[in-house]
């Protein structure tokens, strides 16, 4: 080994024990664990733990809750990150825009939900989607539509979540796509403009492409994110009504810190880990291919 | 070097007599105001009170107990103590109480002494009692002819179907699904043992769980009952206005009940045994309510008994009444005419003297909650209710696999 190698290798060490010790030991303890049927049995007593090969995994993928789970964490995902992504990037224009007044206010209100924690947030959303005295419905029933039991609903506690969710979330991408936006040079616009393209064909054929390195990265960071819902039902439902509003990764802390059912909540842990992965990969993979 | 450190610690911690005591809720606030006369009472002796939210307690006492924190005594709602029997983490009182002058056997509601006994030994005190009993609105069920409350379920179903048919309330009566407590109760009042075989199996598919079930979902069936429990965020502004005029709820709700009902309504506000299933049938209820319980690894066992025998002298349990409202567990508080003279109170008397532990395994918390998960999915129709009961016996022998799995290893 040379001496600037070493020296390398030197200084890399303390990151390098840090991330051994608190992320790669974790989870490969975390993987035995989920060969294990280790529970509040073998807490008190190790030899009461089992090693049990895939049977965690096996029935995981048997376990009615999972599959409810996951389809409800695939329809938040599906239905949130584009939405999310869609108000952010119309806030982020609509801020972008040259002759609007007070904009570092509106970034200031539209950004405060999402340093703003959530367990305060909650207490307000459940009054406002309250089905008897709630704001949502009050506009809702201007309208003539009937009251709606947002949070007691299991059709509707979903659509609440994310609403909440999006609202929440949407001015940490707005603030990226502001920053995308105003990379993109005035000139191209110009250009546009004097060949005679119109508002929409300029977003089209400017912004959407020249945007497009941002938009992988905030689809990629928000994907990852919603797949991870857990805060918004463990504050708002607690995943009911009828498990309706339940996440993978509520299952999951339901299963390993609720039910102290470590070895089988740790198999959720890799199944949700290997999912996104997976996710991650294709959208890397579609979204270069259409970037280059 | 950790050895030393380890050594350091624990003795500097042994050497200050300060008793680490984590009590749960409202309990853990008001406790404080008990322990200078303790401290007073006992020289040298200093109690140190940690609070924990009850939706936080299970928890943390679980992690506390794999991070090797354990307080030296704690509280524990008395359907926990299998779980940390199970743990090995609590000690036996045998010995202790049959030294003891203050706390014994015959000071106890029979029912609610059981819940602390596993497999024949002692594990806990009870500290304070709590059991559900029928709340009902006085004025609303004599119109509809029941100056008294209903005795039977039939007479339940009937008033509450008159209740809403002569529109003298929106339902008749409140029971939450998403609470286990509701098709808990009727399946022990139904004779149903809940579990089968040692504790090993479901039985809720059962002929005695299943009556109890039907019964319940009728409420369901005839819109007697809201079902969206979001409807009542507030369940005592449904009650004053007459949204429902019954619910079957604990000790808890009395205070909250007189603090909250308008002038008008609270004087219609009363309490009453639970129905039975038939006529002259006992009507029983959960044996609810926390104890105290000793940690196995404390070193100052001695000082942690004095404070349970002070916290379970009658005087002590009536000033606990009086900061808490949580009923005593100490028979002798209650000839006290606090209690005597509160009318809202003397249901829960009786109804105390009928009272049924659920089954004592370290999953029941588990269980419980799949029943509630399945009543519900039947009240919302999903699931009919053969079915819902055999998914529920499918899961709950899922759940107890790992039981029979360490009884058949201890056979061996």
């Amino acid at each position: 080994m040379n001496p600037s190698t070493r020296a390398a290798w030197l200084f890399l060490a303390p990151a390098l024990s840090a991330i051994t010790v608190f992320f790669f030991l974790p989870v490969i303890v975390a993987f035995v664990m989920s060969l294990t049927d280790f529970d509040i049995y073998s807490l008190a007593d190790i030899s009461k733990a089992r090693f049990v090969g895939v049977n965690n995994y096996w029935n995981l993928l048997h376990d009615a809750l999972f599959w409810k789970a996951l389809r409800n964490t695939t329809y938040f995902v599906v239905v949130g990150v584009p939405l999310s992504i869609a108000t952010s990037l119309g806030a982020a224009i609509l801020l972008n825009n040259r002759f609007l007044k007070f904009k570092s206010l509106f970034r200031l209100a539209y950004f405060t939900p999402v340093v703003t924690t959530l367990v305060a947030v909650a207490v307000v959303w459940r009054y406002i989607y309250h089905p008897r005295f709630g704001l949502m419905n009050y506009w809702l029933g201007l309208f003539g539509v009937n009251p709606i039991d947002w949070l007691g609903d299991p059709v509707w506690a979903m659509p609440a979540l994310i609403i909440l969710a999006v609202w929440k979330n949407f001015g940490y991408n707005m603030i990226i796509f502001i920053a995308g936006l105003q990379s993109i040079p005035d000139e191209l616009y110009e250009a546009a403009h004097i060949d005679g393209a119109g508002k929409w064909q300029q977003f089209r054929n400017i912004t959407i492409p020249m945007l497009a390195p941002t938009t992988l990265f905030v689809g990629i960071i928000t994907v990852i994110g919603y797949f991870q819902f857990f805060a918004e039902p463990y504050v708002m439902t607690q995943g009911g009504p009828l498990n309706s509003t339940l996440s993978i990764v509520l299952l999951m802390y339901q299963e390993g810190f609720r039910w102290w059912r470590m070895g089988y909540s740790s198999s959720i842990a890799f199944v949700l880990f290997f999912i996104v992965f997976v996710i991650t990969l294709i959208q890397l993979k579609v979204q270069k291919s259409r970037v280059v | 070097m950790t050895l030393l450190f380890i050594g350091g610690c624990s003795t500097s911690r042994d050497q200050s007599g300060t008793i680490e005591f984590w009590a749960v809720g409202a309990e853990g606030e008001h406790i404080r105001k008990l322990i200078p006369e303790f401290e007073r009472r006992n020289p040298g002796i200093k109690v140190r009170i940690q609070t924990i939210p009850w939706t936080a307690a299970h928890e943390k006492l679980l992690t506390a107990y794999a991070g090797n924190s354990m307080p030296d005594m704690y509280q524990l709602g008395n359907t926990w103590i299998p779980e940390f029997v199970a743990l090995d983490a609590i000690l036996e009182l045998d010995s202790l109480v049959k030294a003891s002058e203050t706390i014994g056997e015959t000071n106890y509601f029979p029912g609610i002494w059981a819940t602390n006994i596993i497999d024949g030994k002692l594990y806990g005190i009870p500290w304070y009692v709590d059991t559900r009993v029928l709340f009902y609105r006085r004025d609303l069920l004599a119109q509809v002819g029941y100056p008294e409350a209903p005795q039977t379920w039939d007479e339940l179903l009937d008033a509450s179907r008159r209740l809403v048919r002569e529109k003298k309330a929106t339902y008749g009566i409140l029971l939450p699904v998403n609470e286990w407590a509701g098709p808990v109760i009727l399946g022990i009042q139904a004779g149903s043992s809940l579990l089968r075989d040692n504790n090993c199996y479901g039985n809720f598919s059962g002929a005695e769980f299943r009556r109890a079930f039907d019964y319940f979902l009728q409420f369901y069936r005839e819109r007697l009952c809201p079902l969206g429990m979001s409807q009542v965020s507030n369940i005592y502004q449904g009650f004053a206005e007459g949204f429902y005029a019954m619910l079957i709820t604990g000790p808890w709700n009395i205070g909250e009940f007189l603090y909250r009902l308008p002038e008008d309504v609270r004087g219609n506000l009363a309490t009453a045994v639970l129905p039975a299933p038939e006529a002259g049938q006992p009507a029983f209820s959960l044996a609810g309510g926390s104890s105290l319980v000793v940690s196995k690894k404390s070193r100052k066992k001695n000082a942690v008994w004095k404070l349970i025998e002070y916290l379970s002298e009658a005087g002590t349990q009536i000033r606990f009444y009086d900061l808490t409202r949580d009923l005593p567990a100490v028979r002798e508080a209650w000839e006290d005419s606090v209690l005597v003279n509160n009318r809202y109170v003397a249901a829960f008397h009786e109804q105390l003297q009928m009272v049924k532990a659920t089954p004592k395994v370290p999953e029941w918390e588990q269980i419980a909650l799949k029943v509630q998960q399945y009543t519900e999915s039947a009240a919302y129709g999903e699931l009919s209710p053969e079915q819902a009961l055999r998914k529920l016996d499918r899961n709950v022998d899922q759940i107890l696999e790992k039981r029979r799995w360490l009884l058949s290893r201890t056979e061996e």
